[in-house]
């Protein structure tokens, strides 16, 4: 995995859970090595291992997680998630909300450079804006920016944004990269800028080469405005196999990648390999789910899916699948968050009270396979082809829903068919799949009974009043406290209605040369503060003038 | 024969555009789309931008339009942009990744003749020896043994283990600092490994292929008058034998040619590689028309190419073919 300096705001929102992102938690291993004078020092290089390589470095156009990793180094945002997962300034130095939550006042940070030197000023906010709703910018991100009914740049250091009403994910969108005035107005297209390959932004890092397949440097800029980060360069290098990154770690070719549960509790749990490496473990922003199409006739009775909730060991799963590196999931956020409520129903490995639930509902068992009207309960469940985990998950599954009476076929299908022809054409009895949880709890698009229609992403036709007035709640005020009652009811409807079994959170299992020093994990992972990373001098492996 | 060389490239044109018909309709009846990669799944992207971005890059227009633009472009030999967020052109794309996979495979095709031709020609000749037996089992074992899993403990031996050999990537990270000599070092020790095991895999088939060839020669009657001749044995061999065993060779390189440029998706993934497979799969996997047309058009050329090369050559080497 590629460690961005800090969690970018915008990356794929919710993007379906291809790459375990990092979470909160504890450092595994920390603080081992050799016995140096432990004091920060400018210099060294850090390289890291990337699956993908970059598509493009202005984040409004790209959508991979590599390239949006790779900007983080580069750009800035107006404001920022902090180690607590709080939003916090970046380059506003602050924000006011009006009292009727329709206007946001940034206040811009002053004497910050762009790496040509040119100043930062509200100008270029009022730009990167005004490119987000162009519709000659080929952007998938554009919609939270349309929502803006008005925003005006009076002064250098101020912007103001008016919004029709109060919209409370409107904060995170300021996340987005803030990109150079002086350097794009003459791009109409700024996908066809020459910035998109050679970036210039206000970041910690200032951009030196991209070699497409290879690897992309970057050197630390001198006056970034938290100051000269210590690592003074930070190389990424395209390695598309698992296995031939984690040897390239071993044989000191990468610094860091994310390992795999087998990786983390098979390969690396050797004093030899603690003796070069500090891993670290914590809960990652993700969780898998068994969801069910809800019009279908056996799945409209919630009686049955409670029962299948009852069903599923989601303890034989963690341990199966992760290899005992995840927990219980029991809703749609992540636990230890603010949004997170950890006192729902929850639903224990329990046959008996699953069989009781069933035949409460009808179902009665003949011949070891439960009948209702003649029809045997049989169902086929869905997932995309070459996720590993997901495939041992539908098969761990199967073997607990054959206890209670229920035949589940398992289908994996390749990711563009699987979503063009069955998700989006709500062709499917049930789906294995698994979303990414964003730190703002705003869920509107996934639960919002509005949100049921083709390509739209409550694909399994969940309804509910109560919630859809909760959503419109949680959304329309910024007041965290009001927002939290919305997100812990709704979190208690989902318990009981189990419209998706929750199933687990995965932990996110980075790993990191021991050289490297000034880590410290929170629950918004390890590389909130990479600026403070750093090597002290007797441990300095490459050459790179400070 | 100028006139049939003649004939042949003019015939390539409708054949080229078949080909580009075939590879366009089915890639647009495949599932999913370029812009899918970006707003599938994605609750940031609506109705609206995907609309947008659909119109960005001409996916509105019917098929025939779509396939009507793409071929006045490429009468100009122009292979369009890139739909991956780059935008660059494809051709741009594709340049940077041919001297890399053609090095590979120039390097392993090379290595592959100059193994396999001996081998085969001695087992043919020894037919039944020890050598015979031993370099049969040698090679049917390089055939069956899965490549990638051979490549891994290979990286694991002489990259982790014994440290001699970087495990991935064509060049090291200190690699523009190096002067001319230190850079061709480097490229090659970083070669070693890829070219090797690309090479093993192809040892079988040619080695075996040179081996038929040439047991099928030994036996004609003008191997037998040479021998009776008194020629030595050596003379028979290589001289009388073995040119015209290595005849069939011909084709087999012919048809190589576009495989020269293809490159492999499973090495290049192994050994991190940045190769005409790894471009061609991404182009695949993120639904990028403009470059999977273009790599396919290139590779249905070279096809065609390598088809006209192989038969031309046969024909100098051949006389009879050649009034044929």
């Amino acid at each position: 995995m590629n460690l961005p300096p800090r969690r970018a705001v915008l990356p794929p929102i919710l993007l379906l859970l291809l790459l375990a992102a990092c979470g909160g938690g504890k450092p595994e291993s920390a603080g081992k090595g050799a016995a140096v004078p432990d004091v920060p020092a400018y210099g060294d290089a850090i390289v890291e291992g990337s699956i993908g390589d970059v598509s493009g470095f202005l984040t409004a156009v790209t959508t991979d997680a590599s390239s949006h990793e790779a900007a983080g180094y580069v750009f800035n945002g107006l404001v920022r998630y902090d180690k607590d997962l709080k939003l916090e300034g970046e380059l506003a130095e602050s924000w006011e909300v009006s009292p009727d939550g329709k206007r946001i006042t940034f206040r811009l940070r002053k004497g910050v450079k762009w790496h040509d030197g040119a100043p930062f000023t509200s100008d270029d906010v009022m730009f990167t804006y005004r490119r987000m709703i162009d519709p000659r910018t080929p952007t998938a991100y554009g919609e939270d920016f349309r929502q803006v009914k008005r925003a005006s740049a009076p002064d250098p250091q101020t912007f103001v944004v008016e919004y029709p009403r109060p919209f409370a994910p409107a904060l995170a969108s300021w996340g987005m990269h803030v990109l150079p005035k002086h350097l794009l107005e003459n791009y109409p297209d700024i996908s066809k800028s020459p910035l998109n390959k050679k970036p210039v932004g206000t970041g910690p890092y200032r951009f030196v080469e991209w070699k497409t397949g290879e690897k992309v440097v970057f050197d630390a800029s001198p006056d970034y405005f938290e100051g000269k980060p210590y690592i003074a360069r930070v190389i990424t290098r395209v390695i598309p196999d698992q296995a031939t990154m984690f040897l390239e770690l071993k044989s000191g070719g990468v610094d860091t990648m994310a390992l795999t549960p087998p990786q983390y509790v098979r390969q690396t749990d050797t004093a030899d390999f603690k003796k070069s490496f500090n891993r670290y473990k914590y809960t990652a922003s993700g969780y898998t789910y068994l969801g069910f199409r809800l019009s279908h006739p056996f799945f409209s009775d919630k009686r049955v899916r409670q029962a299948i909730a009852h069903a599923a060991d989601k303890k034989a799963l963690i341990d199966g699948v992760l290899l005992g590196l995840g927990q219980e999931a029991t809703g749609p956020y992540k636990p230890g968050t603010w949004a997170y409520n950890p006192n729902v129903r929850k639903y224990p490995h329990d046959p008996v009270r699953a069989k009781a639930l069933l035949a409460e509902a009808g179902w009665k068992e003949k011949d070891g396979v439960l009948v209702k009207d003649g029809q045997p309960f049989e169902f086929t469940v869905l997932t995309n082809a070459g996720n590993e985990a997901r495939a041992k998950t539908a098969a761990i599954l199967q073997q607990n829903l054959a206890e209670v009476g229920i035949r589940m076929k398992i289908r994996t299908v390749e990711w563009a068919a699987f979503i063009n022809e069955f998700i989006d054409k709500r062709k499917f009895d049930a789906v294995i799949l698994g979303w990414n949880i964003t730190p703002d709890p705003d869920q509107f698009d996934i639960w919002h009974s509005s949100k049921t229609g083709p390509k739209e992403l409550n694909h399994i036709g969940f309804a509910n009043p109560e919630v859809d007035r909760l959503l419109d709640e949680g959304r329309g005020t910024f007041d965290l406290e009001k927002r939290k009652k919305a997100y812990f009811r709704i979190q208690e409807v989902l318990a009981e209605e189990q419209p998706y079994v929750f199933l687990f959170v995965p932990e996110a299992l980075p790993v990191v040369h021991n050289r490297i020093r000034g880590i410290v994990p929170a629950p918004a992972g390890i590389t909130y503060n990479f600026v403070k990373w750093y090597v002290p001098e007797a441990l300095r492996k490459h050459k790179v003038q400070p | 024969m100028l006139r049939y060389i003649v004939r042949r490239l003019l015939l390539t044109v409708p054949l080229l555009v078949g080909i580009s018909l075939v590879s366009f309709l089915m890639m647009h009846m495949a599932p999913g789309g370029p812009i899918g990669a970006g707003t599938d799944m994605n609750p940031k992207a609506t109705a609206e931008s995907r609309a947008r971005l659909k119109a960005y890059y001409g996916l509105d227009q019917p098929l025939h339009v779509q396939y009507g633009r793409w071929l006045a472009r490429m009468a100009t030999l122009d292979f369009g942009d890139s739909f991956s967020p780059d935008g660059r052109p494809v051709s741009e794309k594709i340049k940077e990744r041919i001297p890399i996979t053609l090095t590979i495979n120039v390097l392993s095709m090379g290595l592959i003749f100059l193994v396999a031709i001996p081998v085969g020609v001695y087992s043919a000749v020894r037919k039944g020896s020890l050598f015979d037996r031993i370099s049969t089992v040698a090679v049917f074992t390089g055939f069956a043994i899965p490549t990638f899993w051979l490549a891994l403990l290979m990286m694991i031996l002489f990259g982790v283990k014994l440290g001699w050999l970087p495990i991935s990537g064509i060049s090291s990270l200190d690699h523009e600092s190096l002067g001319a000599l230190g850079k061709l070092a480097d490229r090659a020790h970083h070669l070693l490994l890829p070219v090797l095991l690309a090479g093993f895999g192809g040892l079988a088939g040619m080695s075996r292929y040179m081996r038929s060839n040439m047991l099928e020669v030994i036996r004609q009657d003008y191997v037998a008058t040479a021998r009776a001749k008194g020629l030595p044995e050596g003379t028979v061999v290589f001289r009388h034998a073995m040119r015209n065993a290595l005849l069939p060779v011909i084709t087999i390189l012919g048809l190589s040619v576009p495989d020269l440029l293809g490159g492999s998706v499973i090495f290049e993934t192994i050994f991190a590689i940045p190769g005409m497979g790894q471009l061609f799969y991404q182009g695949v996997m993120s639904r990028d028309y403009p470059l999977i047309m273009g790599i396919l058009t290139i590779g249905a050329f070279l096809t065609l190419l390598g088809n006209l090369l192989a038969d031309v050559g046969y024909a100098l080497a051949d006389p009879r073919i050649r009034q044929g």
